[in-house]
């Protein structure tokens, strides 16, 4: 079996002024993966990556690149490693495609081989016509679609995106989207990512680990994890105006306002009894959808267990 | 990295300074050459004329180098300084923490910017003199040795300063209350031969008295210290200073969480 694409074992970060931030994780990535690190705020995954990327400096425990211990080799690692961070790191004032064949000097690349490089991932990325101007004039969306071509100048085989499309209107975070799928099945780019976007986590991963307090709580596929989810709950709007909440068998009902009913769906049960249900009572479901995204019901419910956890 | 990777990574930090300080010429090239300039017309030509001959020069001589190398040493300090902490303020060092360029590369980049600016200021300066006097130099190659030395040891100590900073009022600390006066005291404006024994004493312990005056040795043929001695000082203080650089930026003190 091939290497992992990153493989992480016992990492633990303790900070300078004690915050233990990561308590010895576990954590495999495969080559050719889609993989989602997803955990509330100050859950670790910052710190995780940063591990990775040479950002942060680990207390203990091992990391490798495509079998390569930063440890042993951490310059052979990076050259497989492309990274966009959460927050804007390139000088404002330099021009777009400055900042790019820059970071294609550093990882040694010659600027023969860089310019046409640039100049294709300026264009995928929709920033051609800004190459000449200075990275400060772009728009959030451009600058993050900047850092993405600045991570992607050397081909590197391992992709990491901590929160890519965070304050991206949603237009762009599509495209960006469809790019990363692109890169990800085409070039067969391993690709990390964090988000809070549970929605983005469930339509691009394939695999998914949930870290929270520094530990792994859970590490498994997309697939195996919506199929743990045991309540569904529905927002149905009615063709009727209700005034007080109907009784159904064996469903949890309440009210949201006049014409719309939230119905929790238990796995197992069919919601073909809940609108006949409905039908006898003579109400007419027009339209319905999830309260919450699927993956963040269980996000949601995965993060208060282990914080009920942690704080025992 | 193999050695060309290293070559394109050092040439690519070293052309991304020269250019950042170039581009902000208003900023970085133009006020010392005022200032300069101001030097050269109040002390040399208007208080200089009145003072007399220095260790046997003219006045305006005898200033020149000192004046050259206090640009140099201003420039070379303050290039790497401002620029190493607004990458650092910017997060744009992390360019260069994520790849796997080594850190000796991206310490020697940000020193060979500082000292090309430095130097870069020192050539200005000297054209800026040619108005007011001629210039003889009577050791070319220790001229150009000593002023390279010295824009390489500030702009290590540059670094250093930039590594350890905090706020931007962190990298003018060390220019304003310690570059300054010891430039001062650094015998641009005097020979130590003025000074009673006891100052002059303390003045031997100034590191840049002796580049100073290896310097203007180089130009004039005159110093008041052993050149040799004082080179040997030169060197072994950039070896120093780049050693602690080294091992801060190997240690990521001051940028790796």
């Amino acid at each position: 079996m091939a290497e992992p694409a990153l493989s992480i074992r016992g990492l633990t970060k303790v900070y300078g002024n004690g915050f233990h931030a990561l308590k010895g994780i576990d954590l495999d990535v495969q080559q050719g993966d889609f993989f989602a690190l997803l955990g509330p705020n100050g859950a670790g995954k910052s710190t995780t990556l940063g591990v990775v990327c040479s950002l942060v400096q680990k207390t203990a425990g091992k990391v490798s690149v495509f079998g390569i211990d930063i440890d042993k080799d951490f310059a052979r690692a990076k050259n497989n490693l492309g990274v966009v961070p959460q927050e804007f790191n390139f000088n404002q004032f330099e021009k777009v495609e400055d900042i790019i064949l820059a970071q294609a000097g550093y990882y040694g690349m010659s600027h023969r081989e860089a310019k046409p490089r640039a100049a294709e991932l300026l264009k995928d990325l929709g920033l051609w016509d800004k190459r000449d101007g200075s990275a400060r004039a772009l728009s959030g969306g451009m600058k993050r679609r900047l850092m993405i071509a600045r991570a992607l100048i050397h081909r590197p085989k391992l992709l990491i995106l901590d929160e890519p499309t965070a304050g991206v209107d949603i237009e762009l975070r599509r495209s960006m989207w469809d790019y990363m799928r692109r890169i990800n099945r085409e070039e067969g780019t391993t690709i990390i990512l964090t988000t809070h976007y549970l929605e983005e986590a469930e339509s691009l991963c394939r695999n998914i680990a949930i870290i929270n307090h520094g530990e792994i709580v859970k590490n498994t596929s997309v697939r195996e994890l919506l199929g743990q989810l045991n309540t569904e709950t529905f927002l149905l709007d009615l063709a009727e105006q209700v005034s007080e909440v109907p009784t159904l068998d064996d469903f949890q009902i309440e009210k949201v306002d006049s014409s719309q009913l939230a119905v929790s769906v238990k796995r197992g049960q069919r919601l073909n009894d809940l609108f006949s249900q409905l039908s006898d009572l003579g109400l007419t479901v027009v339209s319905m959808r999830n309260r919450a995204n699927r993956l963040e019901e269980m996000f949601v419910s995965m993060v208060e267990e282990s914080n009920a956890e942690a704080a025992k | 990295m193999n050695a060309m990777q290293i070559a394109v990574a050092l040439w690519t930090l070293v052309g991304k300074e020269v250019r950042r300080f170039t581009r902000i010429w208003p900023q970085t090239l133009l006020p010392p050459s005022i200032t300069m300039t101001m030097y050269f017309i109040i002390f040399g030509n208007l208080i200089g004329s009145r003072i007399g001959p220095m260790d046997g020069y003219d006045y305006m001589d005898f200033i020149v180098p000192g004046l050259i190398m206090m640009a140099v040493i201003t420039n070379s300090y303050s290039n790497v300084a401002s620029s190493f902490f607004s990458n650092k303020f910017q997060r744009s060092i992390e360019e260069m923490m994520v790849s796997p360029m080594p850190n000796w590369v991206i310490l020697a980049g940000f020193i060979l910017g500082g000292m090309a600016r430095g130097l870069g200021v020192g050539i200005i300066v000297t054209g800026v003199s040619l108005f007011f006097t001629r210039i003889d130099v009577a050791h070319p190659l220790l001229t150009i040795g000593v002023v390279v030395l010295t824009a390489a040891l500030f702009a290590t100590g540059g670094f250093i300063n930039a590594l350890l900073g905090k706020k931007f009022d962190d990298i003018s600390i060390v220019p304003t209350f310690v570059l300054t006066p010891l430039t001062y005291l650094g015998g641009v404006f005097y020979s130590i031969s003025l000074l009673p024994d006891f100052w002059q004493g303390v003045s031997m312990l100034n590191p840049i008295l002796y580049m100073v005056n290896v310097f203007r040795y180089g130009f004039l043929g005159v110093s008041d210290i052993p050149v040799g001695w004082a080179l040997a000082a030169i060197c072994a203080f950039i070896t120093v200073l780049f050693a602690i650089a080294l091992w801060m930026l190997e240690r990521g003190k001051g940028i790796r969480g």
